[in-house]
């Protein structure tokens, strides 16, 4: 299972990428190795508002379709576009090329309610 | 059975393309002796099975009083007075009582479900895949017939039928030799496991239906539109309650409803006309060969080829329009 360092991490499994005031946003290889191949994506719009731990986007695979919550708050400020053709690349690079979304975060101080990789790694033996 | 062994989608493609593997071990059998002059058994089937050629299978219900579907089946014709039936693991038990109740005196009936593994072999390579098992044969046998074939001193069935639209076969062999036949299948480079989330994708790109969820005792075959299967030129349980239906015209319709985009419906969606809803999904996925969504569902009212209707769920709507059976064309069956 792979937790790249450096990123923030949700019990919900969505990862955030800090970089200066932007995060970029995805879903981490344990969420998209449980749902399997990943069929459909549906992004939230360039400049909507959304709330920390609030709905952000829809994930769906072969078997079944999954909410993606926001790790902080902000305005969205990028959405992957190649993900509507491909969405495979979520399953193929789950903290790169198969990002979500990138926004313009409010409040820096919401990644106390995140996670380090040492601790959502300790979370994901706790799962199992 | 496991959902999947490498990823649905490559072993749904694998499936079209080369030739899986299935372990289909859970599928209840039944072996019935019964004389074809006298039996009451040809009653307790929709299709006609006294008339049957020895060496075919024949796909078809069994029905309650109301013509609802307590199990769909396929019949094999084995000898002139042995049957086997393969029916639904969920329904054995149910099957089982349904045929005893009905069955006349002088018929035997054995359960031999625990007794008897199954490994369904799919796709275009299959045939060559088991003439180098069972021998060339193999080759002779014609969609839907069956025949015995000896391997490793043990008597197997094997049939030219499936679930996945591609050229295949259902293998049953004893239980204790399952395993050694699933080892020798995979040893063939061309052969690769697959799992239930691919016999899910497949067979409904196909529109066959799955008994408790697009078939039930809620449902006849006329609303599941599989009146085909259903021979109204004889005697079965449930014909009076078909054909009072047939008069009036069923309640509901199976329809098959087909996506421009890859948002999957799901089972348990409604189907709506504009605002009014008419239905319910039964099964719904993502279909792999043609990427867009793809559903079954029973409406009321009579939707044509083409309609446009709406699945929605909460937050969700997909636009779909009315089509054909199968949703996928181009197999090699």
């Amino acid at each position: 299972m792979e937790i790249p360092a450096g990123l923030f991490y949700t019990k919900d499994h969505e990862w955030a990428r800090l970089e200066g005031n932007t995060a970029y946003v995805g879903i981490t290889d344990y969420a998209k190795t449980s749902l399997g191949d990943i069929t459909f994506v549906e992004l939230p719009k360039v400049g909507e508002t959304l709330k920390q731990s609030g709905f952000s986007a829809t994930v769906e695979s072969v078997k079944a379709a999954s909410d993606v919550y926001a790790p902080f708050s902000g305005k969205v400020t990028q959405v992957n576009q190649e993900l509507a053709a491909h969405p495979e690349l979520v399953n193929q690079s789950p903290y790169d090329k198969g990002y979500f979304f990138a926004m313009e975060i409010s409040e820096e101080a919401e990644k106390a309610a995140l996670m380090d990789a040492a601790a959502y790694k300790k979370y994901l033996e706790g799962l199992s | 059975m496991p959902i999947q062994y490498r990823g649905i989608l490559a072993e749904h493609a694998h499936t079209r393309q080369e030739v899986s593997v299935f372990d289909i071990c859970h599928m209840g059998e039944f072996m019935l002796g019964a004389d074809p002059a006298t039996s009451s058994f040809d009653r307790i089937i929709t299709q006609d099975v006294v008339s049957m050629p020895l060496g075919s299978c024949r796909y078809g219900f069994m029905l309650d009083e109301e013509g609802g579907i307590i199990d769909d089946l396929i019949v094999y014709r084995l000898y002139d007075k042995n049957w086997m039936l393969v029916v639904n693991a969920a329904t054995t038990a149910g099957d089982e009582s349904q045929l005893y109740r009905n069955l006349s005196g002088g018929c035997c009936l054995k359960n031999v479900s625990s007794q008897l593994g199954k490994l369904d072999v799919q796709g275009p390579l299959s045939r060559d895949v088991l003439a180098k098992i069972f021998g060339d044969s193999i080759a002779r046998l014609g969609y839907y017939s069956c025949g015995e074939f000896f391997l490793w001193g043990e008597r197997c069935i094997v049939s030219r039928t499936g679930y996945t639209g591609e050229l295949g076969y259902e293998v049953y062999i004893p239980l204790e030799k399952t395993q050694r036949l699933w080892d020798t299948l995979l040893k063939d480079h061309r052969v690769k496991p697959a799992g239930l989330g691919s016999r899910d994708t497949l067979r409904l790109e196909m529109g066959y239906p799955l008994y408790g969820q697009d078939i039930d005792a809620q449902h006849t075959p006329l609303a599941a539109g599989l009146e085909r299967f259903v021979d109204f030129s004889k005697d079965f349980i449930g014909k009076r309650a078909l054909l009072k239906e047939r008069e009036a015209g069923p309640k509901e319709r199976l329809v098959c409803l087909v996506s421009d985009a890859r948002r999957a419906p799901r089972h348990g969606f409604g189907i709506f006309d504009g605002d009014r809803r008419v239905g319910t999904v039964t099964s719904g996925s993502f279909s792999p060969s043609l990427s867009v969504g793809i559903a079954m569902g029973y409406v009321s009212g009579n939707y044509r080829t083409g309609e446009r209707l709406f699945v929605r769920e909460t937050a969700v709507e997909i636009p779909v329009r009315v089509t054909k059976k199968p949703f996928y064309r181009k197999t090699t069956l």
